[in-house]
């Protein structure tokens, strides 16, 4: 077996230039540190393709079956004989392909922002949290033990919110960082008891000791914790439930989802790297990595389908409303993160009836290209408009060709034509739901033909629909270093459908034959193409039928539009119900009885002092009086009393 | 009756008596004087145990010296005619039962005690034995305590004198 | 024996000297007097001290020796009391001890 430990470098680059950026980076040298943290992570990926190659093609298969590996482990907190936090390193299939997505799509993001940030004020600050961010994502994937995950669970919920917030002077952004910091809080707490319950009853924390208890039907963990109950729910559906919303929470899946459009106040390319190809898919890789557990509890299994598919559909549905190209986007991302939790809700575990798992992963990972693709793109029109809303936009075609072409290429990819990357991997979702449950499938289907429709009208609207009228100057379409990352994602979305992903990432670790339905796939190649036609005859060029389709929709388009309310319901929930029920007691409580307790204590030793203070009046027969009481009282006490 | 006895019981009454008029003496000046003689009669009443050489250092040294001082002290700070000025009232009662208390309390104790002596045998006193006994280095010496008590006295000489000095004026 | 004044009569006498002292301490308000008020305190602990080694231990001195040295140190406190009251009264005008207050709170 080879040695792997060498993996430890690639979180630990980035942390390293986290920290050198971070703490001398604005003072000593603001504009190199671009190139620095570019460099820094350069070398990560670099690393993390030679694992990938190194464990796929030399020496990860041992008779036929990925095998996984731990090259590094040390226990950190010890609390009980059997249950420790332990930092280690796992690599198996899923974590060395999400290695190469992090580092890889963090890389393109890099050198996307050195030409998009240039100028910031705070450009240093800018690098330093993309290198903390990426740091937390590969020590999530990387995780040996729950508690280990979690931790880095919780760094990327902070480096997300820094890079949300990054503007802020500016009130949204602001509001937007608290807002996605507060909801995935929210679920992360769900996350930490769904924790507590299955290490409760699994009695470690560790992910392979935890995955061999949970799964084996005589052990005495998976009896007790099948057995014991709540509200008629056993201990595990709960746990892995509970897991799950911590996964929705990063996720974005209904109805935890509110914070995603919220996020893109954040520089574009953070949302190119969070909340595209990395941070939001990390609850589809949570889900993943406990797979074999899920597999044992049905019901857990159920939930995570229908949200997810419930979640794509909803999501497709507002994006179609939307005007501000980078909410488009991120409503088309929870569609698409919807995709992989159904398609992993409707998988098996094992041999050809856990094609849903090896689909769902290899959706993230087409994704992860060609979405963060349509990001950078996003930022590059963003950085020629300066603007995020559609209507200031349309017949830039002329004026950015790269970005055009490649933007095409991220459309057909995430619409599903063949051969571009999209297609393959959403393929076999449908066909993993087809075999599984029909409800899902045809959701599945209709919400494909319904991301054909808004991609195309995105790109329309931006490229085509009317002439450019840009008005001032300094447009152009950005740097050298803004194209390239534009080309390789480009290449990467039209090819990254022919790895055989089927071959390497499976939920028992053997590779799967899978082969392309034809007939099976003509019907959503059809859908999407009628999207996409749709799509053209209502906004290639300016008319009104768009109008008079809204309007002949009428309140449904008016509910979509408005996102259907949920951001209201919440609101009305929170400052309704939970502020006048729960927080104005709470406050009372803590003003009237807390705080009273407190001023009550510093009164009487207040007036204590005072009275002690008055002793000491500098007059010395009053000190001597004292003295003689005290002997007094002490020849009383030794005479009489103690004995 | 012994004429010790009655010899005894004059002497206490004159000890505390002065030293009650010495306390209490509205005049600074008569209080020392009955400090005085409190301290006479506290001589007295070791001439009246037999303790001839105590009785003598304590005229030398209370009568000689320190009531000496106290009324140098006296004339260098006050104008000796002057009423003092009167305790306050409610610390005088307060004091007086205090020390009323406190006095009998301690006597029951004393009384209850009793001290009998186990060995009663005459009790003499030597000069020359307290001499060779201050200056032994054996095992009841004193020799240390007395070289400690010289260097005491040098240190307060001198303390004194830098205390009272008078600040150069600059 | 009911005759003879025994240890107790005296020690009658040094308590009740003592708690005169005492009183005069606690009462009188120049800084002499409080000072002539010790002096009384030690001289009755002196006659305990000799009295004590009188009627309880005959044929030991160290009661003697210790009067000794406690009517030395008495001299000693005596004189740097004084040295203090005089300087207190160059600073002062007074050697009042209700107008020597300052290290109060």
């Amino acid at each position: 077996m080879n040695n792997y430990s060498y993996i430890s470098l690639i979180p630990l680059l980035p942390i390293a230039t986290f920290l050198l950026l971070g703490l001398f980076g604005r003072k000593y040298f603001s504009s190199l540190s671009g190139i620095i943290g570019t460099l820094s992570l350069s070398v990560s990926a670099f690393l993390s393709i030679l694992t990938a190659y190194k464990y796929f093609f030399v020496d990860g298969k041992v008779n036929g079956v990925f095998q996984q590996i731990i090259p590094l482990k040390y226990t950190w907190l010890q609390f009980s004989p059997t249950i420790s936090i332990d930092m280690g390193i796992v690599v198996d299939p899923l974590s060395v392909m999400m290695l190469v997505v992090i580092t890889f799509v963090s890389l393109m993001v890099h050198v996307f922002s050195l030409g998009y940030m240039k100028g910031e004020e705070r450009f240093a600050t800018y690098y330093a949290f993309l290198s903390l961010f990426t740091f937390s994502m590969l020590g999530l994937v990387l995780s040996t033990n729950i508690f280990q995950m979690y931790m880095f669970w919780e760094l990327v919920g902070v480096s997300s919110f820094l890079l949300i917030g990054y503007y802020f002077d500016k009130p949204s952004a602001v509001a937007a960082a608290k807002k996605a910091f507060i909801v995935t809080r929210f679920a992360d707490l769900g996350f930490l008891i769904g924790i507590l319950i299955l290490a409760f009853h699994a009695e470690t924390l560790d992910f392979q000791t935890l995955i061999a208890r949970l799964t084996d039907p005589q052990s005495s963990q998976i009896l007790s914790s099948v057995t014991s109950s709540l509200f008629g729910v056993s201990a595990l559906t709960w746990g892995l439930t509970l897991v799950f919303m911590g996964g929705a929470g990063k996720s974005a899946m209904f109805p935890l989802h509110i914070w995603l459009p919220d996020a893109m106040e954040g520089p574009t390319p953070v949302s190119a790297l969070i909340h595209a190809a990395t941070m939001v898919v990390a609850g589809v890789y949570l889900v993943a990595r406990l797979f074999p557990v899920y597999c044992f509890d049905v019901s857990a299994l159920q939930v995570v389908t229908y949200v997810g598919a419930f979640s794509a559909l909803l999501a497709a549905v507002i994006a179609c409303t939307q005007t501000d190209i980078k909410r488009v986007l991120a409503y088309s991302t929870m569609s698409q993160i919807g995709y992989m939790m159904f398609s992993l809700g409707v998988s098996k575990y094992g041999g050809e009836e856990g094609l849903g798992y090896m689909a769902s992963l290899f959706h993230l990972f087409t994704h992860a290209f060609f979405k963060s693709l349509l990001f950078l793109g996003a930022g590059s029109v963003i950085h020629m408009v300066h603007s995020n809303e559609m209507k200031d936009m349309g017949g830039l075609r002329k004026h950015m060709p790269i970005t055009h072409i490649t933007f095409l290429i991220a459309c057909l990819a995430i619409a599903g034509i063949p051969p571009f990357a999209g297609f393959f991997s959403k393929e076999e979702i449908l066909l993993a739901a087809f075999h599984s449950n029909k409800l899902v499938f045809f959701v599945a289907l209709f919400t494909s033909g319904l991301t054909a429709f808004y991609m195309f009208r995105l790109y329309y609207s931006i490229f085509w629909k009317k002439a450019a009228h840009l008005h001032g100057e300094h447009h152009d379409e950005g740097t050298f270093t803004m194209k390239i990352p534009l080309v390789i994602l480009g290449a990467c979305a039209l090819l990254v459908g022919f790895v055989p992903i089927s071959q390497f990432i499976t939920s028992d670790g053997i590779g799967l034959e899978t082969h392309i339905d034809v007939i099976f796939s003509i019907t959503p190649v059809a859908l999407a193409i009628a999207g996409i036609l749709l799509a053209t005859s209502l906004y290639k060029n300016e008319n009104d039928r768009p109008i008079k389709i809204s309007l002949a929709f009428g309140k449904f388009y008016e509910a979509a539009h408005k996102k259907f309310y949920i951001d209201e319901v919440y609101l009305f929930i929170i400052q309704k119900i939970i502020f006048n029920l729960i927080g104005r007691p709470a406050a009372w409580i803590d003003k009237n009885i807390v705080d009273g307790l407190m001023n009550l204590l510093a009164f009487i030793t207040a007036e204590f002092s005072e009275f002690f203070k008055g002793l000491q009046s500098g007059k010395v027969q009053s000190y001597a009086l004292y003295f003689f009481a005290g002997i007094f009282g002490l020849a009383v006490l030794f005479i009489y009393l103690v004995k | 009756m012994g004429a010790s006895k009655i010899i005894f019981y004059i002497i206490s009454t004159f000890i505390l008596g002065t030293g009650i008029l010495a306390v209490t003496a509205t005049k600074i000046f008569r209080a020392a004087i009955w400090l005085l003689f409190s301290l006479i009669g506290i001589a007295a009443l070791y001439f009246w145990m037999q303790l001839e050489f105590i009785a003598a250092v304590q005229i030398i040294v209370y009568v000689g010296g320190i009531v000496v001082l106290i009324i140098f002290s006296i004339f260098l700070t006050q104008k000796s005619g002057d009423e003092m000025p009167k305790p306050l009232q409610q610390r005088k009662l307060f004091s007086l039962f205090a020390v009323f208390f406190a006095f009998a309390f301690t006597y029951l104790l004393i009384h209850q005690y009793g001290f009998y002596s186990s060995n009663p045998q005459p009790f003499e006193l030597k000069i020359s034995d307290i001499g060779m006994q201050m200056l032994s280095t054996t095992e009841h010496g004193f020799i240390l305590p007395f070289e400690v008590v010289s260097m005491l006295l040098l240190a307060a000489m001198i303390g004194c004198i830098v205390i009272a000095m008078k600040a150069k004026t600059e | 024996m009911i005759n003879e004044i025994t240890l107790t009569d005296i020690l009658f006498v040094s308590t009740a000297l003592f708690f005169i002292g005492v009183y005069g301490f606690f009462t009188r308000r120049n800084m002499i007097t409080m000072l002539m008020s010790i002096e009384l305190i030690l001289n009755s602990v002196n006659i305990n001290f000799v009295a004590f080694n009188k009627y309880l231990f005959p044929q030991h001195l160290d009661g003697i020796f210790f009067t000794i040295f406690i009517i030395t140190i008495a001299a000693a406190e005596a004189a740097v009391a004084i040295a203090i009251i005089i300087n207190l009264y160059r600073s002062h005008r007074s050697i009042d001890v209700e107008d020597a207050s300052e290290l109060k709170y």
